[in-house]
């Protein structure tokens, strides 16, 4: 290659076929991840050191269960409630055997809940945190009774509760017995709030349907992560309905916010201090 | 009859409404009350007071309306937040003053639409439940054609749940589990099987307490029937204290799934 190659543009070098692929470092696919937002190539590590939120465009990506506790919870604090529970076909319903192996598999976990306590800037709570890799975050009737079983044990230990949703809704594999859980997870709520214990939710993207119906909404705080898509039927079925096209922002954090239905938006990288601050304003203690 | 028949005999334009039942059972001592004191008054919802024998009852009911014009008027039953606002609010109403609530559902879904989200349709569905589950006040529903979902749920946080027997109640419709499960919405009939929505199946599952048969237009003498075996229930419930009956309410679905 001459010397005055260096100083052509790229693509007059690709054109000629003489664009030095062989001579660029080896970059192993890991090591980088594309903003699905704005395409914007991220490092890895960088990435995840400021909590998978972009840092050019401020898109927040997708965190699993565990690893959405990781953020919030001090380290190693984590006690994980009714690990064990796991969903079973229960109205034999054709094909969800496979789909909760699927989720199984993919997720890691048993369920698409995950509860338990920990110490959120040093003051105990009870944690329910949603899976998404988990059947899209569905809610069947293990996820109602975890979610359930979460709310009695804060209410029984006077403790505060944050709930991290991300889900598609009921879940229709269980029928009838999965619209229940939104009825139960609401009592359990109701209990616990009765007990004048605080209730913090955080809905993260996206978060619909009979989720949205039930406990998501029935925060004494509600707070959202930017650009959320929080949303009782979703757009797509809106717009099969109405037949017409949505307004921009529809059903975002930001505009469930502006409606007056979201307390606040709060970028994830301050998420642990706000409710570390909200706990500590309603007067529980570090431990 | 297979549950898709059930699922369209519920949808026919030719079952008795929510204000039929209202208007049998209640005759002119039914007094309506609208609006729910925040935005407008949801005309899918009807609601009011009345006298069922010698008790006050509180009555709320998801309404499809009984001519075209009706039906288009109430937006085919489908309510807005704010009907399920106005619904709270009476049944607070009811609450303050110890009345039974008896509650009609009949409706295909909470409606889907920019309004509707932008007032907070989940949140106003959430509310319902959450403060039913803790009223101090006998509830019972009556579910008299569709069940549809978070709509239908959204006025059936009580402590009998009962249906007439070619009503449906289901998370959701058959057209659209088809849909979504299999990408293709005439295998409906399939999915009405598979979800477990008529109330035979509803009672095998533990969720309702009750199948009724159904009365037909101008039968006075079933209405009388099932206006006195609404009656019992009312007096039943009022004799229990009031924190043993919410008790049972929430324990009602705390043992519905529960491991």
């Amino acid at each position: 290659m001459d010397l005055f190659s260096f100083i052509k543009p790229k693509n007059e070098l690709e054109q000629q076929g003489t664009a030095p692929e062989a001579k660029q470092p080896y970059v192993p696919d890991e090591m980088w991840t594309k903003c699905p937002k704005c395409g914007t190539l991220l490092l890895t590590t960088d990435l995840e050191e400021n909590l998978h939120v972009c840092s050019k465009c401020n898109h927040h990506f997708h965190l699993g269960a565990r690893e959405r506790i990781g953020i919030i919870a001090d380290s190693d604090s984590f006690t994980e409630l009714d690990a064990g529970l796991t969903s079973v076909n229960i109205i034999d319903f054709p094909g969800y055997d496979e789909k909760l192996e699927k989720g199984k598999s993919k997720s890691g976990e048993n369920e698409s809940v995950i509860c338990g306590t920990a110490l959120i800037r040093g003051i105990k709570t009870v944690i329910i945190s949603m899976n998404a890799d988990f059947m899209m975050g569905s809610m069947g009737t293990v996820t109602g009774d975890k979610i359930t079983r979460a709310f009695e044990y804060a209410a029984d230990n006077a403790l505060p509760v944050v709930a991290f949703t991300v889900s598609g809704g009921a879940r229709m594999q269980e029928g009838i017995l999965s619209l229940m859980q939104m009825a139960k997870t609401s009592g359990a709520v109701k209990k616990h709030s009765d007990a004048g214990l605080l209730y913090i939710t955080v809905l993260t993207d996206p978060t619909t349907g009979g989720v949205t119906a039930s406990f998501a909404m029935e925060g004494d705080i509600i707070l959202a992560e930017p650009g959320a898509l929080i949303a009782f039927a979703g757009p797509r079925v809106i717009e099969q309905t109405i037949r017409q096209k949505l307004p921009k922002d529809f059903q975002t954090a930001e505009f469930l916010q502006s409606k007056g239905f979201v307390d606040r938006v709060v970028d994830r990288r301050y998420l642990r201090d706000t409710i570390g601050h909200l706990l500590a304003i309603h007067n529980y203690r570090e431990v | 009859m297979s549950a898709y028949d059930k699922v369209l005999a519920a949808r026919s334009t030719k079952k008795l409404t929510s204000m039929d039942y209202i208007n049998s059972l209640f005759g002119d001592t039914f007094i309506e009350l609208h609006g729910d004191r925040n935005y407008s008054d949801d005309k899918a919802v009807v609601g009011g007071v009345g006298m069922l024998n010698e008790i006050p009852v509180t009555v709320i009911g998801l309404e499809k309306g009984r001519n075209t014009f009706e039906r288009m008027e109430r937006n085919f039953g489908a309510a807005h937040p704010e009907g399920y606002r106005k619904a709270l609010r009476l049944m607070k109403q009811a609450e303050k003053f110890h009345r039974p609530i008896l509650c009609f559902v009949d409706t295909s879904g909470a409606y889907c639409g920019i309004g509707a989200e932008e007032r907070g349709q989940g949140h106003a569905i959430a509310t319902n439940m959450m403060e039913m589950m803790a009223l101090k006040t006998p509830i019972l529903s009556v579910f008299i054609g569709e069940g549809g979902s978070g709509g239908a749920i959204a006025l059936a946080v009580a402590d009998e749940v009962w249906m007439m027997e070619n009503a449906v109640y289901s998370v959701i419709s058959p057209e659209g589990c088809a849909s979504i499960l299999w990408k293709d919405s005439s295998k409906a009939a399939e999915a009405a099987e598979c979800l477990k929505m008529t109330s035979n199946d509803l009672f095998e599952l533990g969720v309702i307490e009750r199948i009724l048969r159904e009365p037909t237009a101008g039968d006075q003498k079933m209405f009388e029937s099932l206006k006195l075996l609404i009656c019992r229930t009312f007096e039943k419930n009022l004799a229990v204290p009031v924190d043993e009956l919410t008790r049972q309410r929430y324990n009602r679905f705390r043992k519905i799934g529960a491991q």
